[in-house]
């Protein structure tokens, strides 16, 4: 008992967040063996892992870093197709543990040399400006990745921007990625015990990398550039070092998501995908990494739930999406909610519950 | 020749870019925020032109002006409901208000129209120019898009400098506070910036439509983020700029794709922005801003 009273704040915060994905996965465990979800709602179970792990990632960047990003479904898109391509070549050889485990490395590794990569213009801009060369790049990946051929032979890789005669295969090879209609003829690799081991280890980095020396060193150049600057924070090293992160778990995500399809496309990764994600952190709470785990829950089943009002149900969304922020953010509705509640406090129940809540944390 | 021919077509294509780009970047000066819903009221100005013209059988020219009215109605009600209340708050829940009211003007239109792409018919009735014996076509659509563009550029500058209400606008772009002082009525100001750009946007979406005659609900997305792109490109918040980032954008786009790749225009578009603010991190007509301690 004693050992638990002991514990920081934090990691009592953080083995909250743990316990909440590991009793989910239970649940979920409990109810799939028991025939109560669907085929359909078992499908949802992994691109659930994969937009938690996108929201806690881009968490990182536009919450605890402060910089909005537009362009986190580019790093998904370059982490799915190396992670994808490298599974095709050699990973379904492998043991699938040993393959996968790989896969998802190598798509976080791309990913991540793609986030320093855009990190180096970040260094120079700021705001709306930041804003929009993430979009940009987000695009120009997009654009790429729908014009590249990849073929693979026994001499190795094959690239071309044309057409898949263009790439002048042996006749070992085979054509990988076919520009526009991408990858086919993929097995399936993805689970849900998969995803919720990526799960926790996104939320194991992040969550550490937060409460570590460099986590208040990103922070303080978030509410404070300058003054960080002047307190002899390394802004380019520790700016850089988000990006990274964010990017590199970004494209795990990817490569999680791609082999949950025999299928893959760049057109999957556009422009709007970036703005769900963001919508899933924005309406979690910025900063706050619990708040996105539930946001990107509930977000992504709510418009399948949704499913029997049909057209409707994006314009259900879309309602929805405005009416919360003007809930939780305008000033004229947050002055007139702390109006409201300090009346109910003042009458009747509530303060007299106020009252016994003092008295007893008197004694 | 036909070097001179890609170079009308993209002059044509950035002027499209240039309308757009002015109403995000009037909005940005004023309000201090990116209206990622400018980009849904072109596709539905579009959309009136189209039912007016096709299924009302009004003539074009009245068809268009019922469309600017609507449209600029459309953008009073959006920021009167769905941008006021947060005027104060963070910009970035601001942009998440402004992604969800695109959705909303996306679904309705889904709703309303439903989502097969209808083929929008040309307004325009001018006969194409043929110049240097045949060589050189320049169609119908293109003449009036550049004299429509050059028109309204040099009516606004004229608005925004000459006139009281123009003045009002540059001095609530400035400093909200001291405008307020000075007895300009900002939410009146801020008002009538969202008006002036919906209007345009109307005016944007026919002239597209008529040179890509293809109408569906998310039609107004990617000329909205190319616009976008386009008055960060010249300096956001800027006028001139916006003009110049609109212009240089639709050259860039159509000669990339004439002579280098049709798939890859879009990002050679992209990767020439990120240059340019490598190099200039505030656009090309941007001001610098220096941080105060």
């Amino acid at each position: 008992m004693n050992a638990i009273k002991n514990l920081k704040p934090s990691t009592c915060n953080n083995l909250i967040n743990y316990g909440m994905v590991l009793v989910f996965y239970i649940v979920v465990q409990i109810l799939v063996n028991a025939g109560v979800l669907n085929n359909s709602m078992q499908g949802m179970l992994v691109p659930i892992c994969t937009y938690v792990v996108l929201a806690v990632s881009l968490n990182l960047t536009v919450g605890i870093l402060g910089e909005l990003s537009l362009g986190h479904a580019g790093f998904m898109s370059v982490g799915a197709f190396s992670g994808a391509i490298f599974w095709m070549i050699s990973g379904s050889q492998m043991s699938p543990v040993v393959g996968f485990t790989l896969a998802i490395m190598i798509g976080g590794i791309f990913a991540g040399i793609f986030g320093a990569l855009i990190g180096i213009p970040v260094l120079r801009l700021r705001g709306d400006y930041l804003a929009i060369v993430t979009l940009a790049f987000g695009e120009i990946i997009k654009n790429l990745l729908n014009a590249i051929y990849v073929g693979w032979d026994s001499n190795g890789f094959h690239f071309s921007m044309k057409d898949v005669s263009a790439l002048g295969l042996d006749e070992s090879g085979e054509v990988i990625v076919n520009g526009a209609i991408g990858i086919t003829g993929m097995p399936k690799a993805s689970t849900f015990t998969a995803g919720t081991i990526l799960v926790i280890i996104t939320l194991f980095v992040i969550l550490n990398l937060i409460t570590s020396r460099a986590g208040r060193a990103i922070m303080s150049i978030r509410d404070n550039r300058i003054a960080a600057e002047a307190t002899g924070i390394n802004i380019t090293k520790y700016k850089l070092m988000a990006f990274i992160i964010s990017a590199s778990f970004a494209g795990m995500a990817g490569v999680l998501y791609a082999l949950n399809f025999s299928t893959l496309a760049a057109k999957k990764f556009d422009y709007n995908t970036s703005i769900l994600v963001l919508v899933f952190v924005v309406l979690g709470g910025i900063g706050n990494i619990r708040g996105s785990i539930i946001a990107a829950t509930v977000l992504y089943v709510l418009p399948e739930l949704l499913r029997e009002l049909q057209d409707y149900r994006m314009l259900i969304y879309a309602v929805v999406l405005i009416a919360m922020m003007i809930f939780n953010q305008s000033p004229q509705v947050l002055a007139w909610r702390s109006n409201f509640v300090s009346k109910i406090s003042r009458s009747g129940i509530a303060a007299r519950f106020i009252k016994q809540k003092r008295q007893s944390e008197e004694v | 020749m036909e070097f001179l021919s890609y170079l009308i077509n993209g002059i044509s294509l950035g002027s499209v870019y240039a309308i757009i780009a002015l109403g995000y970047t009037m909005v940005y000066g004023i309000a201090k925020m990116l209206n990622f819903a400018h980009g849904d009221v072109i596709m539905v100005g579009s959309y009136l032109v189209f039912i007016g013209i096709n299924q009302m059988g009004i003539p074009p020219l009245v068809a268009i002006i019922i469309s600017m009215v609507a449209c600029t109605l459309l953008g009073i009600i959006i920021e009167r409901f769905a941008y006021k209340p947060l005027r104060g708050a963070s910009s970035l829940a601001v942009l998440i208000t402004a992604i969800g009211v695109s959705y909303l003007l996306q679904n309705l239109a889904l709703l309303f129209w439903g989502s097969d792409p209808k083929s929008f018919t040309s307004v325009v009735t001018i006969p194409p120019l043929k110049l240097a014996n045949g060589q050189l076509v320049i169609s119908g659509e293109t003449i009036v898009t550049i004299v429509t563009s050059t028109v309204i550029m040099i009516g606004l500058m004229l608005f925004v400098n000459r006139t009281k209400v123009g003045n009002a606008m540059l001095a609530v772009s400035e400093d909200k506070g001291a405008a307020q002082l000075m007895g300009i009525n900002v939410n009146y100001t801020i008002a009538l910036t969202f008006a002036i750009g919906s209007a345009l946007a109307a005016v944007a979406g026919v002239l597209l439509c008529s040179a890509y005659p293809t109408l569906q609900p998310t039609t107004g997305a990617m000329p909205g983020i190319k616009a976008f792109t386009a008055a960060v490109f010249g300096g956001i918040g800027s006028i001139p700029g916006a003009m110049l980032g609109g212009v240089l954008l639709g050259i860039i786009e159509i000669l990339s794709k004439a002579y280098i790749s049709t798939q890859l225009a879009d990002a050679i578009v992209f990767a020439v922005l990120i240059v340019v603010l490598l190099v200039r991190p505030t656009g090309l007509l941007g001001k610098k801003i220096n941080e105060k301690v």
